[in-house]
């Protein structure tokens, strides 16, 4: 009875999911990819979910989608989070056309004291 | 019913496709770590669209196991990832 | 306490996934939640249960969840108008921003919405309160105007549900 507001749903849901995985082929560096697909296919997977646990009759299909989107909601954004940690540690820099980096500046901060430090530390045995 | 089903399944191919294109050809190992995510959630979406269509529950939990795995191997290839440097 | 908190929530999630009861389910998921919570359970940690008892921190909370929907529609609306874009109008850029959240549950909740919310998403935080934000259009980059735009909708009603 509730299948057409279901399949809209659905039917909108898929159409996230599509752009997220044209803005994963287009974008052009590791980060900026990572933000547009994250966005667009939790939204869509999440419309999905919804829509299915509208459209069909049955309570334990209900239950687990709604456990499914709790899940995809709370974990894709740390996923994200963590993806783009690693891949910045990993040693792959933004875009070269990016205005701004204070990530990569403080990083290089820092560590330019740690070497000072050590530095410090190695020069009495010396 | 069933036209709006077969687009759908249509669409989200083609959606994998596009991750499966990333992971394939991406410059550096974080490109293809982040088509392995995206391509996770995907069939996330898939899994409880067949369930819907086919009116078998069991293929929600394979949604739910799905999601859990993902959501791990991703944080695992992270961490994988996280002080290590490759060439380009 | 804690242990007990944590074998509730276990055989909870697990009457959740078998819905429809019967006694042999429920025998194994006793079993299952009580290996679970003798393995796992002494890495539950619980603070604060007193906050859970205030009704009018879940009006805020309620609030809060409107907000973000409204904001992740925003921002998937805006992906696809820069994806779709043939000229790919983007002008990406790591900012430094501050929070004056204090809790660690606030913190991680403000930093999954920044990556939710139109253009963000969150790099890396440190223990003094800032974010490494990457931004796909920058707008402001100095550290008070780009607090104010992205971490200021949301911190001031979280500091009402967490603080």
């Amino acid at each position: 009875m509730n299948e057409p507001i279901g399949i809209v749903l659905i039917f909108i849901g898929v159409i996230f999911d599509l752009l997220g995985g044209i803005g994963l082929a287009r974008l052009p560096d590791v980060y900026n990819r990572l933000q547009a697909a994250t966005k667009t296919v939790t939204l869509g997977t999440c419309l999905i979910l919804i829509g299915v646990a509208v459209a069909s009759g049955s309570t334990p299909v209900q239950i687990k989608a709604i456990l499914a989107l709790a899940l995809v909601l709370v974990a894709s954004p740390t996923a994200a989070h963590a993806l783009a940690r690693g891949a910045y540690s990993s040693g792959v820099r933004l875009w070269e056309k990016s205005v701004i980096d204070r990530y990569g500046e403080d990083l290089e901060a820092h560590q330019g004291e740690m070497e000072v430090k050590e530095e410090e530390d190695e020069a009495p045995k010396a | 019913m069933s036209a709006f089903y077969n687009a759908f399944f249509a669409v989200l191919g083609a959606c994998c496709f596009l991750c499966l294109y990333r992971v394939a050809f991406g410059p550096t190992p974080p490109d293809r770590a982040v088509g392995i995510d995206i391509l996770g959630i995907v069939i996330v979406g898939l899994s409880a669209l067949f369930s819907l269509i086919t009116g078998k529950d069991y293929y929600m939990n394979i949604a739910l196991a799905w999601a859990l795995i993902a959501f791990i191997g991703t944080i695992a290839l992270a961490k994988f990832l996280e002080g290590r440097s490759y060439d380009e | 306490m804690k242990w007990i908190w944590a074998f509730a929530l276990s055989f909870g999630f697990w009457v959740l996934l078998v819905w429809p009861l019967d006694w042999q389910e429920l025998f194994v998921g006793l079993l299952a939640a009580l290996i679970a919570v003798i393995l796992f359970g002494g890495m539950l940690r619980i603070k604060g249960l007193k906050k859970l008892f205030n009704p009018l921190r879940y009006l805020w909370g309620l609030y809060y969840i409107l907000a973000l929907i409204y904001h992740i529609i925003m921002a998937n609306l805006d992906v696809a108008y820069r994806v779709l874009h043939p000229a790919l109008p983007i002008r990406p850029g790591i900012v430094k921003v501050r929070t004056e959240l204090k809790s660690e549950l606030a913190k991680t909740i403000l930093a999954n919405s920044i990556t939710l919310t139109p253009g963000t998403l969150s790099v890396d935080l440190t223990d003094d309160g800032h974010y490494y934000i990457h931004w796909i259009n920058v707008r402001a980059e100095g550290e008070k105007e780009a607090s104010a735009m992205i971490v200021g909708r949301f911190e001031r009603i979280l500091r009402r549900v967490f603080e």
